[in-house]
């Protein structure tokens, strides 16, 4: 069947003329050269712009940024926030920079030349920062400069604006962002975000073009309300920094608790530090409220009497014969300022016996005794979890002398912190009831533990009064127009040789309105030089100032009339307390 | 059967049309999008610069500070000081 047709005939069949075929074959073929020749020209001539284009055109993985978290205090007021700042960075090998730049360059950053040629000589490293943390408005002068391989990175500063006031609570994060101290270290996870991830294409210019997936979402850190309030923390702050001032004190601390939930409103440390920018603050960034034990004193005398009307058969009126005024144990004496011959158990702590509180203490049994001072949270570290928080120290009972039974009962031979001690007074505003503190706003007041009776409470919150009133120790503390009471304390300070002679503490643990507690204050003056020590000198007007004005702050009503105060002659109150 | 090539040609390039303005529409979108959301950071930003200096401006040394200077104000003394119980003043 197969045999060649003429051209005649194939036009015969088709019915279009031979030479249309042919026509459409040349000209298919000329289209394929065209192309193949395109493609030859393209691979050889243009084959590096090609390739850059193509590269411009990459899949991209970006991270997003997660800020971190705000730190607030209870109204919401910003305590730590962060803030976009930007770094210069550098790839050595790849920078182009002439002698006109590089001076442009080092006068916007303010570096010397020589730092600049040292960060930019190491051409082996592929990543230098030259700069980090300008401002956003430098980085763009920076970035105006158009220098080849000098790239910005956008990154979060931390601010925090009430500056030396907080800082002991609040910490401060180190260059990476992470935290080093305070809160800021212990709450690192929950305040630090979540980078995340997306692919991506890119154009030539950088415009991102389409998303192809989410890989992770970016998460912000939590923003953290801590119990603090501002306010009451500048009072507080203010005061104390007046005492320490006044006194010539080497440190001084304060704690302001809520009574019935109890947050920590406010918690100052002296000396202190700038968190914005801390440096030379060596020695200065410890809380002391927390980490720095000391003996109490008599602050301790309340608790030893509360154990006393619990189980040791004591009332507040029972007599307690102090006379002669000191009282041999063994080989040591115990002294009081003066002697008081017979008082009442609420004389002693009006006047703060310790011939009294020793008489009283070794009256009791040693094992409850030490009990209360277990259950009221001595020797054990807080519930508020914080970086360096110490336990402090109480004996074993079954180590204890007579000695020992005497002088603890007055704060001496046992180490609290300060935030203990305060804590401790929680049973008097409580009706017995020990409340865990608490760093972080709380929505409800939590439930404590029963330490004392709420009469045996209640009776010792009505000697605490009596402290404050004429003939007590503590008159300085005195606020107008609201009942206000507790107890001053003076200790030794110990030294690496026992208690040293002309080292003390001066400290006043209160409370406020008497009729109903709202406040738990105490205050710790370290190693006042100026000749006056005693609590009630030194610490309990910071009380008295702060409460005046905490408690119209908080809008407390008076439970007194406002011109209840009688302020005290100097001299009296120095001469009452006993050490 | 001619015709039906035809109609289905008429609707390939129809279809092709379509999916290069929807894929274009798609990306001058994402683009936008990507502009608001980089605003939005920034705003963001620069509100929490502004909280951070709000934050400055209100610190009570300065509040204070400029009340008894710049505002002349003090405390009053508890003399000054007039107290109204509430359950006296209803009856």
């Amino acid at each position: 069947m197969n045999h060649q047709l003429s051209a005649h005939q194939q036009q015969r069949v088709t019915g279009f003329p031979v030479w249309r075929r042919r026509v459409l074959l040349m000209g298919l073929l000329i289209c394929f050269m065209a192309l193949v020749g395109k493609s030859i020209y393209l691979q050889s001539t243009k084959k590096e712009f090609l390739q850059k284009q193509g590269g411009n055109r990459h899949i991209r993985t970006l991270s997003l940024q997660a800020g971190r978290g705000n730190i607030t205090d209870r109204n919401g007021v910003i305590l730590a926030g962060s803030s976009p700042v930007v770094s210069v960075w550098a790839n050595p090998s790849l920078v182009k920079i002439d002698t006109k730049k590089r001076l442009a360059l080092t006068k916007l950053l303010k570096i010397k030349t020589s730092t600049l040629n040292k960060r930019l000589g190491n051409k082996t490293r592929k990543f230098v920062y030259i700069k980090r943390r300008l401002s956003p408005s430098l980085g763009s002068e920076v970035k105006a400069l158009k220098i080849t391989g000098v790239h910005l990175e956008r990154e979060y500063k931390r601010f925090y604006p009430a500056g030396n006031m907080v800082s002991h609570v609040v910490g401060f994060t180190g260059i990476d962002g992470n935290g080093q101290e305070g809160v800021e270290l212990v709450r690192n996870a929950e305040l630090t975000g979540k980078v995340g991830q997306r692919r991506i294409i890119k154009d030539r210019a950088g415009h991102i073009i389409e998303e192809l997936e989410v890989m992770s979402e970016p998460r912000d850190g939590q923003e953290l309300v801590l119990s603090i309030d501002r306010r009451i923390q500048y009072l507080v702050f203010r005061e104390l920094s007046r005492s320490v001032a006044k006194y010539k004190a080497k440190a001084g601390s304060a704690v302001v608790l809520d009574a019935k939930t109890g947050e920590v409103l406010a918690m100052v440390n002296l000396p202190t530090y700038n968190p914005n920018n801390p440096v030379n603050s060596r020695g200065k960034t410890r809380n002391r409220t927390l980490t720095d034990v000391f003996e109490p004193g008599s602050t301790m005398k309340p608790i030893t009497v509360a154990a006393a009307l619990e189980f040791g058969g004591y009332s507040p009126t029972t007599k307690v014969k102090t006379a002669p005024g000191y009282m041999a144990i063994g080989s040591a004496t115990i002294q009081d300022t003066h002697n008081y011959d017979e008082l009442t158990v609420a004389e002693v702590v009006k006047r703060s016996s310790n011939v009294g509180s020793a008489k009283i203490a070794l009256s009791l049994d040693k094992k409850k005794l030490w009990n209360v001072f277990n259950e009221i949270g001595f020797g054990e570290k807080t519930d508020i979890q914080f970086p360096g928080e110490v336990s402090g120290k109480v004996r074993d009972y079954k180590t204890w002398r007579p000695i020992e039974q005497a002088t603890m009962s007055y704060g001496h031979g046992i180490s609290v912190t300060l935030l203990q001690l305060a804590r401790a007074y929680t049973v008097f505003a409580n009706d017995g009831e020990l409340k865990p503190v608490s760093l972080t706003k709380l929505d409800q007041a939590p439930i404590g533990k029963s330490v004392f009776s709420a009469k045996a409470a209640n009776n010792v919150k009505d000697m605490l009064e009596l402290v404050v009133q004429a003939g007590g120790t503590g008159v300085r503390a005195q606020v107008a127009g609201y009942r206000v009471g507790g107890k001053t304390g003076t200790a030794h300070k110990l030294g690496p040789k026992g208690y040293e002679k002309d080292k003390y503490i001066g400290t006043f643990v209160g409370l406020a309105p008497v009729s109903n507690p709202r406040l738990i204050m105490a205050v710790m003056i370290d190693e006042p030089t100026t000749g006056q020590y005693y609590g009630g000198t030194v610490a309990a007007p910071v009380f008295s100032s702060v409460m005046s004005e905490v408690l119209r702050l908080l809008a407390v009503p008076q439970d007194a009339p406002n011109i209840n105060a009688v302020r005290p002659v100097e001299s009296l109150a120095d001469e009452q307390e006993a050490v | 059967m001619m015709r039906a090539n035809i109609i289905l040609y008429v609707a390939l390039i129809l279809v092709a049309c379509g999916l290069v303005t929807s894929q274009h529409e798609a990306r001058s979108q994402h683009s936008e999008r990507e502009r608001l959301q980089a605003v939005a950071a920034e705003y963001e930003a620069e509100y929490g610069q502004l909280q951070i200096e709000q934050g400055t401006w209100a610190t009570h040394a300065r509040v204070e500070e400029v009340a008894t200077t710049q505002l002349k104000m003090e405390v009053p003394i508890p003399k000054q000081i007039q107290v109204i119980v509430l359950d006296k003043v209803g009856q």
